[in-house]
């Protein structure tokens, strides 16, 4: 075969596949005879581990006599943007193209060297050509149906093929199912990406495969070179210095740690690899990176079984065997050859590493129970919501409308109120956030030493800090115990206790197991409501007429009974009572006392002044 | 004849659902419209009169390992100094983090234990997850721990928050069922549901007024709800984030809340305003963000994030203030301590870490 004529017929091939996918079903049908029913019905059956991947629309423009197993059609999820690069690069000449280039040259330098190919799959969706003959070899037949095939192994020429193709009746019936089962699974597929689209771990995958397109633009990426090493030549590759440069050049990173981290997790997460090492990790030195093919980015879903994994380990020798029969054949290109394997070879190992990854890595391909759960994705079922969304969108949409008409009739405040009111609040509380004003005694945390905790537990002394935040607010004077006391002193002194009481009970009540609920209302009724409540607080006839209501309510009362009362005597306290006791000397008196036991002014740091 | 009605119904369908959400459309430019007029200035503008926070004094302090597989949530203790985490290898650990010393270890009946949670008293936790239960441990011996534990709720999917609400005698959870649910913890009974969300919940936060009637529930339909326990209706609602939130809490304050979600984004939401009022993102941020905390002020937004680091936010002039670095996998949980002191943050790489 002249490896010329079929790198054109490879690029041919390629830009069929274009179009095919944008018409997968059209051109399936047209390519191949439209299948029996039953036979379409037997051969997804028979792919069914493969109907969850996406669809190869190259399979039409192939002589493929298999139902395509998962991993060529894996390239679909990207598989425009793929055939794309491979179509756009081949002049090039980056490190993309090399390596697309390769997988041209590979196909076409004979059926051997072909098969080859397909145990290291290629960058591009060209391995489909290599996908013939599933029958043959009994065991790879098995492999290619079952496995989701990474790694079909095919020993079989093209011309073997066409041969089997015509004698054994078994493969055109599986050949002739073909087009339906594309379609088919393109149908699946189609649901299934609406359904993933949106899975939180396929947002970060397309943000990072932006980001490394950007990487392997021409003249702005990471600049990309074959280097020459002692007795050979290393293909398409950059150093890890070059890439954290650019990603400060090109990114708002804050320093080269950041850079660094950044380079780092598009490492582990498969898109970029060191060429000798199964570590995926970056250092910012002189060692070397490659691309990964997009055939193999974590984006199209792949989920190996261990089965291809111990595959690709029983046929290696055999492979090398292969392709060293098929090296020895073709002369022509048996220099790139070597180059362009090198290359693939390193991308499969990498996404293993990224799959499989060596003791003491992150996997990182592993995805939160919650919304693996959700998305049914899981063994352990699928979410119950989720479900109930998808059947009722309608019931969804009104919720929404309630939602909007609600916060329609809301009456809201400017943003410039509200942001004032966040910034007073930072003015008030800065010196109590230990994360901006360093403590008075020192962080237990940052010293080993518990005496901050010690004072503050065995200490009589309230330290003015404290006591000055009891005038922040009338929560903050009752969620210190001793605030608390303090104002209860004041009130009673006023002959208003009886108002801090009832909240309190009212509040003590709301968090009593609900067997003891009944009583504890049926005694704050008695002591501060009833008509002849030894203790009447001063709450206005609507707020009582409401406890009443809620009191004899004939499903029992419930624990929120008193809350109108409550906030009512609440706001009460609170603008007057509050208020009152900020002004009265029994306040500044403690706060004098204690502002003298002081030893030292906090001293600020963090924030400059 | 059937084959038309089931058509002309599906026409029905189509043109409610159309109707539907032209009126969804119609009613957002309109809302849009309202809050933009009271949208006079950005919360950054304000804030321009503070003084830039130079550097944050804040550094590893203790690492606790124990756990074999991810820790997936922890929370503090009242004490200040002791910390409860659970993880996927169905363990609930109860550590002293200033020495670092284990005190429990209780193994659950099941794995992936989402949430736990520490009564007010510091004598009760609770916790669950794909269980769907939430479960109440006594703190005392191991033995007795399982021995003692109660179940107190089952939800119809997986448990994936679950605060106590100011009292040993309730616990407030949410659950991958969309729901969030009030519970008796003595007798189980259900004391208030709370229907609204359309995707699973995953975080709940209690709001910090005296009364404690609200609450905030973070959810996958990319919404946060505020909701009145008492009425189990929603009191407002808050959209934004391009996808799930992961996590809710109040600002101090009690007037604002942040979220993180998966679009990589934190997002302040000020109840007054009844709108965002500030977006915390960068270009080099693409990483989720899976549990936001306040600093005592509320100045600081700490936020772990899938990239494996904490970011900490200037939440008043939307800025990154800092990066701390050293989990080696997703950061599961952040959390202030009670008084502020430190951080705790839990992550994938079955560590827990306290900052300070």
């Amino acid at each position: 075969m002249n490896s010329e004529a079929d790198k054109t017929q490879a690029t041919n091939a390629t830009l069929a596949m274009s179009n095919a996918e944008k018409h997968p079903a059209v051109e399936s049908t047209s390519s191949l005879p439209t299948s029996p029913p039953a036979t379409a019905t037997a051969a997804t059956e028979s792919c069914a581990p493969a109907a969850i991947s996406p669809p190869a629309p190259a399979q039409a423009t192939t002589q493929t006599s298999v139902p395509t197993p998962a991993p060529e059609a894996l390239a679909n999820g990207n598989s425009n943007s793929n055939i794309q690069e491979v179509v756009a690069t081949t002049s090039s000449g980056s490190a993309a193209a090399t390596t697309a280039e390769g997988g041209a040259t590979v196909n076409g330098a004979g059926g051997v060297v072909t098969s080859a190919a397909a145990a290291t799959p290629p960058p591009s969706a060209k391995t489909v050509n290599v996908r013939d003959t599933t029958t043959s070899a009994g065991v790879s037949s098995s492999s290619a149906s079952k496995s989701s095939g990474l790694l079909t192994v095919n020993s079989n020429h093209h011309h073997h093929h066409h041969h089997q193709q015509s004698s054994s009746s078994s493969t055109s019936s599986q050949q002739q199912a073909t087009p339906s089962t594309v379609v088919m699974q393109s149908s699946s597929q189609h649901q299934r990406s609406n359904k993933n689209e949106d899975a939180p771990n396929i947002l970060v995958y397309k943000k990072m495969e932006t980001i490394i397109e950007k990487m392997q633009a021409e003249s702005t990426g990471v600049a990309v070179r074959t280097v020459k090493a002692f007795m050979s030549k290393v293909p398409s590759v950059f150093t890890g210095a070059d890439l954290v440069a650019w990603i400060l050049k090109n990114f708002d990173v804050e320093d080269v740690t950041e850079a660094l981290h950044f380079a780092h997790l598009l490492s582990s997460h498969g898109y970029i690899f060191p060429i000798d090492d199964h570590a995926l990790t970056v250092r910012n030195d002189g060692t070397f990176y490659r691309f990964q093919t997009p055939y193999f980015w974590p984006s199209n879903c792949w989920e190996p079984e261990n089965t291809d994994y111990a595959l690709q380990k029983m046929f290696s020798r055999k492979w090398e065997f292969i392709f060293m029969q098929a090296e020895s054949q073709s002369k022509v290109a048996k220099k790139r050859d070597k180059l362009e394997r090198k290359v693939l070879d390193s991308q499969e190992r990498a996404f293993w590493d990224v799959h499989r990854p060596m003791p003491g890595c992150v996997n990182t391909t592993e995805i939160d129970i919650k919304k693996a759960y959700r998305r049914g994705g899981s063994s352990h079922g699928t979410g119950s919501s989720g479900a109930s969304v998808a059947k009722n969108p309608i019931e969804q949409l009104s919720r929404i409308i309630a939602l909007r008409k609600q916060k329609l009739e809301r009456r809201t405040i400017k943003v410039s109120k509200a942001a004032e009111a966040l910034v007073a609040y930072y003015d008030q509380y800065n010196e109590f956030d230990y994360f901006i004003t360093s403590p008075e005694l020192p962080n237990p945390w940052q010293t080993d030493s518990t005496e901050m905790w010690d004072t503050e537990k065995n200490s009589k002394e309230v330290p003015v800090r404290r006591v000055k935040r009891w005038a922040f607010s009338l929560r903050e004077l009752l969620n210190d115990a001793i605030g608390r006391d303090q104002f209860t002193k004041f009130l009673e002194k006023e002959y208003s206790g009886e108002n801090l009481k009832f909240w309190e009970s009212v509040q003590e009540m709301k968090a009593l197991p609900q067997s003891e609920i009944k009583e504890a209302i049926h005694k704050i009724w008695q002591e501060f409501l009833a008509p002849d409540a030894p203790c009447p607080v001063n709450v206005d006839s609507k707020s009582v007429e409401l406890a009443r209501e809620a009191v004899n309510s004939p499903n029992g009362p419930n624990r929120w009974c008193f809350d109108v009362a409550a906030s009512h005597v609440y706001h009460l306290m609170k603008s007057d009572s509050y208020s009152r006791y900020l002004r009265s000397d029994m306040y500044k008196d403690y706060l004098n006392c204690s502002r003298k036991k002081i030893k030292s002014i906090p001293n600020l740091f963090g924030v400059k002044r | 004849m059937s084959e038309g009605a089931v058509s002309a119904s599906n026409v029905n369908a189509n043109e409610k659902m159309a109707n539907l959400l032209k009126e969804a459309e119609n009613l957002k430019t309109k809302l849009e419209e309202e809050r933009s007029k009271l949208n006079d200035v950005n919360l950054s503008n304000i804030a321009e009169r503070l003084e830039q926070i130079a550097y944050v004094n804040i550094k590893p302090r203790k690492v606790l390992k124990g756990h074999q597989a991810k820790v997936l949530c922890t929370d503090w203790s009242p004490d200040k100094r002791h910390i409860i985490s659970s993880s996927q290898d169905g363990r609930l650990i109860i550590w002293d983090a200033f020495t670092t010393n284990k005190e429990h270890a209780v193994t659950m009946p099941t794995t992936w234990i989402m949430a736990c949670a520490y009564a007010p008293s510091g004598n009760f936790v609770a916790c669950g997850g794909l269980d769907n239960k939430v479960t109440v441990y006594p703190i005392t011996s191991d033995e007795e721990m399982a021995a003692k534990k109660r179940t107190v709720g089952t939800h119809t999917s997986y448990m994936s928050c679950c605060i106590y609400p100011n009292s040993d005698q309730q616990i407030l959870t949410g659950s991958g069922d969309s729901t969030c649910a009030l519970w008796d913890v003595e007798s189980g009974q259900l004391l208030q549901s709370f229907h609204g969300h359309s995707g699973d919940v995953m975080a709940i936060d209690l709001a910090p007024n005296e009364t404690g009637n609200t609450f905030v529930s973070g959810s996958c339909d990319r919404m946060a709800f505020i909701w009145d326990m008492r009425s189990g209706h929603v009191v407002q609602s808050f959209e934004g984030h391009q996808s799930d939130v992961n996590s809710v809490k109040f600002h101090p304050c009690g007037d604002a809340i942040a979220t993180g979600s998966d679009d990589s984004s934190c997002r302040l939401y000020d109840m007054r305003a009844d709108r965002e009022v500030a977006v915390f993102a960068k270009e080099s941020i693409i990483f989720g963000v899976n549990s936001v905390d306040f600093s005592v002020s509320g100045r600081l937004l700490f936020a772990g994030y899938n990239d494996y680091t904490v970011n900490l936010w200037d939440t008043l002039k939307s800025e990154r203030v800092c990066l701390l670095y050293g989990h080696e996998n997703k950061v599961s949980c952040v959390q202030v301590s009670p008084d502020g002191t430190a951080l705790s943050t839990g992550s994938w790489d079955y560590t827990i870490r306290v900052w300070a």
